[in-house]
């Protein structure tokens, strides 16, 4: 009974939050809302008994991202009024692109309904609840059985982390920087020449 | 059947948020209160010296002058966020206590990925001080919010590889089992079980220690990080627009954080509850007491660090995080768990 209606709760509010992404009018606001859906989203994994991924979600999605997000949209300085004007003229591309992606999640979940038995062929078969924890079951999993495509996973961001250093590294010539090392290899021979002034004369 | 299994535990858990909150709260006023007093003595002043013997009431006078101010809210800012920061930033800093064990067995929820809640809850903090100086609608506050945004994001990198070398020697993510992985160690191996204080993870893991220390600072915006408020730059960073209860929302919070930080550490490296010497008097205390003087001693340091340490330079911070802290936790990450598998003390 509480269960369910934690789970309603936290549903509910992930969409009207989700919806208030795309209709609020503040670019900022749409980030906030959109972290709420984050959070309440991983209450949901928390009710599934997925404490650990609900963690990681809000460390890595909420921590993490959404402040670049923030950070981002902040710093942008956009008339809104004047990107909301096209939005007819889009209205068909999006709506193609969510009819296919509604398609998809469709496809995905009757799977499930349609043929049984394709759950037994995806879901690896773990040791049950009382043997290990959540965190070892996903350890075991991932670093054994799907250790190449977590490897793969890690290169694909490696070279997508690459690629935005190359796109936004300029090396510009007349620029100081500090050097740490030759600072603190500095002496008082290398640095200090005492001259020996005569009076009335100078240098 | 409703009574026993909604009601009851409910009020249990509340009672003991409670009690836990008035205690944390004391204490957040007496250490703020020590902060004063200390930053004043490292500088021959005297401190705080006239509300109460020895001003020891300062705090709370502090409290009332708050709460008794009219608070303003500037024109053209935007007035829901600029109330809702503040108080996302004292609510998440009491949030994490739920999680801390201060003595063996006396935790509000004994959740099996404890530190990982804390770890969320301080990755999130960050979100009060952005909020509040985007609200604000002023030129300070905002540069101020977005720097803490990339100072934040930056150290949180270095802790979260610090944990891992933690989590890797405790084998657990639940705090009161990392504790208790710290009840035997090195004083056994050396033939001295009474020397418990050699059994704790800041021996086996010093540069750690040192370096969840200094990014503690660093994630709770306090000298030599406190870039955030910088005052001979940015007046008092995102905080310039606010005052009376709003301010002091903010001021609780922070405080609130620094010192879960310094449970954090206590918990971390240095054995939670357990006491230094396994011999009486030293075991006869209790564990919430060893506890709370652990806590304290690393607040001292923190004080200690804030009197002594001039501010950092922006370019030097994000060359610490990145450059320094991140190469050498990640090698330690490595190593540990390299000498953990080869010596086979894995848990």
């Amino acid at each position: 009974m509480i269960q369910a209606f934690f789970f309603y709760l936290f549903a509910a509010i992930t969409i009207a939050s989700a919806v208030m992404v795309i209709s609020a009018r503040n670019p900022v606001h749409s980030v906030l809302f959109l972290i709420l859906a984050f959070v309440n989203a991983a209450g949901l994994f928390m009710l599934a008994g997925a404490e650990f991924l609900a963690l990681i979600l809000i460390v890595v999605y909420v921590g993490a991202v959404a402040v670049l997000f923030l950070f981002v949209v902040m710093m942008l300085d956009v008339d809104f009024t004047e990107l909301r004007q096209g939005f007819l003229q889009y209205l068909p591309v999006g709506m193609l692109v969510g009819v296919i992606f509604l398609a998809e999640l469709i496809a995905v979940v009757g799977a499930w309904v349609i043929a049984p038995t394709v759950v037994g062929s995806t879901a690896s078969p773990i040791p049950d609840m009382d043997q290990v924890s959540n965190i070892e079951a996903i350890g075991r999993l991932l670093y054994t059985r799907y250790v190449f495509f977590f490897q793969a996973a890690g290169m694909v961001l490696l070279v997508a982390m690459i690629g935005a250093i190359v796109l936004t590294l300029r090396h510009k010539a007349n620029v100081k920087r500090q050097n740490i090392a030759v600072q603190v290899a500095r002496t008082r021979v290398t640095s200090i020449e005492v001259r020996h002034v005569e009076p009335g004369k100078g240098l | 059947m409703i009574w026993s299994d909604y009601i009851w535990p409910v009020v249990v858990i509340a009672a003991q948020s409670v009690l836990l909150l008035v205690v944390l709260l004391v204490l957040v006023a007496y250490l703020l209160y020590a902060d004063r007093k200390i930053w004043a003595a490292v500088q021959i002043r005297r401190g705080p010296n006239v509300v109460g013997p020895f001003g020891l009431f300062q705090s709370f006078a502090d409290l009332l002058k708050f709460v008794l101010k009219e608070p303003v809210i500037p024109s053209g800012a935007s007035k829901s966020l600029f109330l809702l920061a503040p108080l996302v930033t004292c609510t998440l800093a009491l949030l994490a206590w739920v999680v801390v064990p201060v003595a063996d067995g006396w935790v509000v929820a004994d959740i099996n990925v404890g530190i990982l809640f804390i770890f969320a809850i301080s990755s999130l903090m960050v979100y009060g001080i952005i909020i509040g100086g985007w609200a604000s609608n002023s030129k300070y506050p905002f540069l101020s919010a977005l720097r803490s945004a990339a100072q934040m994001v930056s150290y949180e990198v270095s802790i979260g590889f610090v944990i891992i070398t933690v989590l890797l020697c405790a084998g657990s993510l639940n705090l009161s089992a990392i504790v208790l992985s710290q009840s035997d160690g090195l004083a056994d191996m050396i033939g001295l079980p009474w020397l418990t204080f050699l059994n704790w993870y800041w021996l086996p893991l010093f540069p750690m220690f040192v370096i969840f220390f200094i990014s503690a600072l660093a994630e709770t915006n306090r000298p030599p990080f406190d870039l955030v408020e910088a005052e001979s730059e940015l007046v008092a960073g995102f905080m310039v627009e606010y005052g009376s209860t709003p301010y002091m929302m903010f001021m609780l919070g922070e405080y609130v954080a620094i010192v879960t930080m310094c449970a954090l550490t206590t918990i971390l490296f240095m054995g939670g509850w357990l006491p230094p010497l396994d011999i009486p008097p030293f075991n006869w205390i209790p564990g919430v007491i060893w506890f709370t003087a652990k806590t304290c001693l690393v607040f001292f340091f923190i004080a200690m660090a804030k009197a002594m340490v001039p501010r950092y330079r922006y370019d030097q911070l994000m060359r610490l995080g990145w450059k320094v802290f991140l190469p050498i936790s990640l090698a330690m990450v490595v190593i540990v768990a390299g000498v953990l598998q080869v010596t086979g003390w894995a848990a």
